[in-house]
């Protein structure tokens, strides 16, 4: 029972570190169909930047915060200077564009920052909270919490804001949206902010359980577009029970069958899932009108 | 005419030659990519020591130029470059292939041509079975094994649980750990492995400890993963013993489990890592103090045995063109197979034509972190 219970909270650990990369890609792929490649780099730079304005003595809420905002920054710059230059180029092409602004960001950061792993304290010590002789960290439940409000400011900004349905009726048919009066260059700049401050978000919290270093975001990058798909691209929710339910596949089956398994396994499960529900578990049904 | 102009040619070419006698030797390092943590310290340290060799008046009365290429840990540029050092750098011997992937790739090329090779990679295959012009300075993982082994048989361990990387390095000694319990009597009952990228190892380590019969745990690994291994280890309060491998054996390995969590760990170690410790007439701690010294003002970070590996190259190529009293390869290759009791940061190092590798299990000091320093075992 209680090894049931560890393998959960391993699974929901690892999870809500796929969750809240996931919740990065829906905004730039809400505003544009473009799943960006370079979200990742955002979740890296998130975590670097703290760690050397840590370092460098500024307290860890002004370092993330400096963090986030730099990130979002960046975000921005990358819209203006490789995204819009690029403007009527078919999604496949900007797609690439993205995966090439991935690379030039890990780049640019080994240069900027170093190659060591780096990691800097956890929110709320590093004492594990004990339940039923299984334990999770605090950090575990910060980047939960972090996951899920990410999730409901997302989910509110899309519903009940004005912006956040003009964010969704670019994606839906730019050119209508423009003729109504919505301004998709704004809208195009600020899914970019957004999505970069959200993935640097992710990168402050997951930092001190995953560490980070200029390289870390390929491989988060890559669990959370599996997650992101899984749940179906574009929608908060799916990002979020997408995420979960890759980390608690993985830890089930590192637990129960066999750790050389535990990627194969859920693979599987989503090429499973895919194969039959295409949009992912939440994915909305597109109908193209001929 | 022509004649004359070849007499010229030759001539002018003698004139030039005493102001170009320089030796040259080429390096191909993992600077950048996955493997730049460990080719950045072992190229500052190729680049420090022959700035060094040179000011103290190059070797043998002729300054050295390093020529260096950086492979990014891809195998398949370390071959171009190996190549390119050969043919169009001329160099007289080569330093290098941070991994054993590129190391692969630069030995065939340098085995064809004749060019005594360094390597700075861990695996047994590099020099084993031997090959004339192949060397290398770093222990193999099935020498940790062992030195790993030969501490937890003193303690009376005779089931373990394995938690390997599913890295190159973490592959590789958990199969080469395998192959030699058996000889120590120990018999590895839980079997797991986790992604280098993995965010979470409880679950591996859950079902390790409910193995019946488990009194240690080894996790053979290098990056951040054995760090969150070790944290991992604390958060379930598991009291059983705790090894590591040489892979993480640095000081940033304990910054990044946490003092608290990283106690009490055990882990086989060169001597570069408890300099201080060692005893005064220790061989080894002339050198490894002045390596240590040297490396550390000049770049500001610690000394990792990484960077030691690539010392050790330097120290071993150096002492051999001394010995030969010249820089052509097949003197060099001569005399580095004849290396006896030199003392570099890793081991002393005693090569033979049956060993190219030229350590023992002496090499490795068994070491244990206490209050978040190291301590000397034996």
């Amino acid at each position: 029972m209680s090894e049931l219970l560890q393998f959960l909270f391993s699974g929901v650990t690892v999870g809500a570190v796929y969750a809240l990369v996931a919740l990065g890609f829906t905004i730039i792929y809400n505003a544009s169909d473009v799943v960006n490649f370079a979200q990742g780099e955002f979740v890296m730079l998130g975590g670097m930047i703290t760690v050397f304005a840590h370092a460098a003595g500024a307290p860890l809420p002004l370092a993330a915060l400096l963090a986030c905002l730099g990130t979002a920054a960046l975000g921005v710059a990358m819209n203006k200077l490789a995204i819009e230059p690029a403007r009527g180029a078919p999604v496949v092409s900007l797609v690439i564009i993205t995966i090439g602004a991935s690379i030039f960001i890990r780049g640019a950061a080994q240069l900027v920052f170093d190659k060591q792993i780096h990691s800097f304290p956890a929110f709320s010590g590093d004492d594990p909270i004990r339940i039923l002789q299984a334990t999770i960290l605090p950090q575990s439940l910060w980047v939960i919490a972090g996951a899920v409000a990410v999730f409901t400011g997302l989910w509110l900004f899309f519903t009940r804001t004005l912006l956040g349905r003009a964010v969704l009726a670019t994606s839906n048919n730019r050119l209508a949206a423009q003729l109504v009066g919505i301004n998709t260059p704004f809208v195009m700049t600020l899914s970019f902010a957004l999505s970069a401050g959200i993935g640097a978000l992710a990168g402050v919290l997951v930092t001190p359980i995953t560490m980070t270093s200029y390289d870390v975001g390929l491989a988060l990058a890559l669990k959370g577009f599996a997650a992101a798909m899984l749940g179906g691209m574009g929608n908060p929710k799916g990002a979020l029970v997408g995420g979960l339910v890759l980390g608690l596949l993985e830890g089930l089956t590192a637990g129960y069958i066999s750790s050389q398994y535990k990627d194969a396994a859920a693979f599987l499960v989503i090429l499973g899932v895919l194969f039959f529900l295409p949009q992912g578990l939440f994915g909305r049904k597109s109908t193209d009108r001929v | 005419m022509k004649t004359f102009l070849t007499t010229t040619a030759i001539a002018a070419f003698a004139l030039a030659a005493p102001a170009m006698a320089e030796i040259r030797i080429g390096a191909s390092l993992s600077a950048t990519g996955p493997a730049a943590f460990l080719g950045d310290p072992e190229l500052k340290t190729l680049e420090m020591l022959v700035e060094d060799q040179n000011a103290r008046g190059g070797l043998n009365g002729e300054q050295i130029e390093l020529i260096a290429y950086d492979d990014g840990g891809d195998p398949n540029k370390a071959r171009t470059f190996a190549t390119r050092l050969i043919e169009d750098d001329e160099v007289v011997a080569i330093i290098g292939g941070t991994t054993t992937g590129t190391t692969m790739s630069i030995l065939s090329v340098a085995e064809d041509a004749e060019i005594p090779f360094i390597s700075l990679a861990g695996a047994i295959d590099i020099i084993s079975p031997v090959k004339p012009h192949t060397f290398k300075t770093p222990h193999t993982d099935r020498m940790a094994c062992q030195k790993i082994f030969e501490d937890m048989q003193k303690r009376a361990i005779g089931k373990i649980g394995m938690l390997s990387g599913t890295d190159g390095f973490g592959a590789s000694m958990q199969a080469q750990c395998k192959d030699v319990a058996p000889d120590y009597g120990i018999e590895i009952v839980a079997d797991e492995t986790y992604d280098p990228k993995d965010a979470d190892m409880t679950a591996q380590l859950t079902k390790i400890r409910g193995t019946a019969g488990v009194q240690a745990i080894l996790n053979p690994g290098f990056g951040q993963g054995p760090s969150i291994v070790t944290r991992n280890y604390r958060q379930l309060a598991i009291d059983l013993p705790f090894y590591q491998s040489h892979g993480v054996a640095s000081d940033g390995f304990i910054d990044l489990a946490g003092a608290e969590a990283a106690e009490g760990v055990r882990l086989p170690g060169t001597a570069l890592l408890v300099a201080d410790l060692l005893a005064e007439n220790d061989p080894q701690k002339p050198v490894v103090a002045a390596y240590k010294a040297m490396f550390e003002e000049k770049t500001g970070t610690p000394v990792g045995t990484f960077g030691g590996y690539a010392h050790d190259a330097w120290l071993i190529l150096t002492d051999a063109i001394g010995r030969a009293g010249s820089a052509e390869p097949a003197a060099i290759r001569d005399a580095i197979e004849a290396t006896t009791g030199l003392a570099g940061t890793t081991g002393i190092y005693n090569m033979t034509p049956e060993d190219h590798l030229g350590l023992d299990l002496s090499a490795f000091r068994l070491l244990e972190i206490k209050g978040g320093k190291w301590t000397l075992v034996e």
